[in-house]
């Protein structure tokens, strides 16, 4: 991994709601999420990434959940159209590492169904290499 | 158990969602409810007090949001009030995968109706919308020491 950057959100009101590791390499974006993924955060997520295709030209978004305590549609609505921004670009978005709890609710938004999971970041970066 | 009644009146911030999520967690670890439950009260609130704040305010920041939580021993009752636009066609709003913005996806209503046993939507355009939501308790459940 060529750049590691760490980045650390804090609101006016205190706490820190959520935080993103970010790790770039060629191509592939990989953000190791930290907190929680509503309105509050979902934004800043969708900059993130976007940030990165546009000016970078990543076209691999692998995105690890393990640390992500609460999501709702805010949040889901930001993976949902990371997917659909990548596609018509010959991009993929992955995501790995889901908590159970997380699944759950993305379960019934259908993500999973559209999005490709992976147990972790290592089978997902291998996924589609052909190497 | 003795009836419980909690009222949350806050500005219509992002910030805030997480600290209506916070009183409901809190309130429903209270009354023993699974950790499932709980994960699910968390994201039906997040949902109504959203929806207020984006569709309702539309992003604007100094309105005023009102979450009430009545709580008695059959039901847990969760009351959303905003005086924001209202919405012109409820029935429509509350089809799943409906939304007014191209970017979202049309499912806070969908995990509001799945995760609780009663929603009922009033709102009258250019006054408000207030959301209603219960949750039955379980009172056949032997209760913990
Ligand atoms: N408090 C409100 N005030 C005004 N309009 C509302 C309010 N709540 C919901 N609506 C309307 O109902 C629609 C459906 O709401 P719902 O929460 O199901 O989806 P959404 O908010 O558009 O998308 P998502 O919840 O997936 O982010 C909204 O798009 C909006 O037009
Ligand atoms: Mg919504």
């Amino acid at each position: 991994m060529d750049v590691v950057e760490f980045f650390r959100e804090n609101c006016s009101t205190g706490g820190v709601t959520m935080q993103f590791e970010k790790k770039l390499e060629r191509q592939t974006l990989l953000l190791r999420l930290k907190g929680d993924l509503d309105l509050r955060t979902a934004d800043s997520l969708r900059v993130a990434i976007d940030t990165e295709i546009d000016k970078r030209g990543v076209r691999t978004v692998i995105l690890n959940l393990q640390d992500v305590q609460f999501i709702d549609s805010s949040g889901l609505g930001v993976l949902l159209g990371r997917y659909k921004k990548l596609l018509p670009l010959g991009g993929k978005l992955k995501i790995t590492n889901v908590p159970t709890h997380i699944f759950k609710i993305m379960e019934l938004s259908g993500l999973p169904k559209i999005i490709n999971f992976y147990p972790d970041e290592t089978l997902a970066s291998e996924e589609g290499r052909g190497a | 158990m003795k009836s419980n009644q909690l009222t949350l009146k806050f500005t219509s911030l992002a910030e805030n969602v997480s600290i209506a999520r916070m009183l409901i967690a809190s309130v429903a670890a209270q009354l023993d409810l699974s950790l499932n439950d709980i994960e699910e009260l968390k994201v039906v609130v997040s949902e109504a007090v959203s929806n207020a704040i984006i569709h309702g305010y539309h992003n604007e920041p100094g309105h005023i949001v009102h979450l009430t939580l009545d709580i008695d021993p059959e039901a847990l009752k969760i009351t959303v009030k905003d005086n924001g636009c209202g919405i012109p066609d409820i029935e429509q709003a509350l089809q799943p995968a409906y939304s007014t913005d191209p970017e979202r996806m049309g499912l806070g209503f969908v995990f509001m109706q799945s995760f609780m046993d009663d929603l009922q939507v009033e709102s009258v355009v250019n006054n408000g919308t207030t959301v209603t939501m219960v949750k039955f308790l379980d009172r056949t459940k032997p209760s913990s020491h």
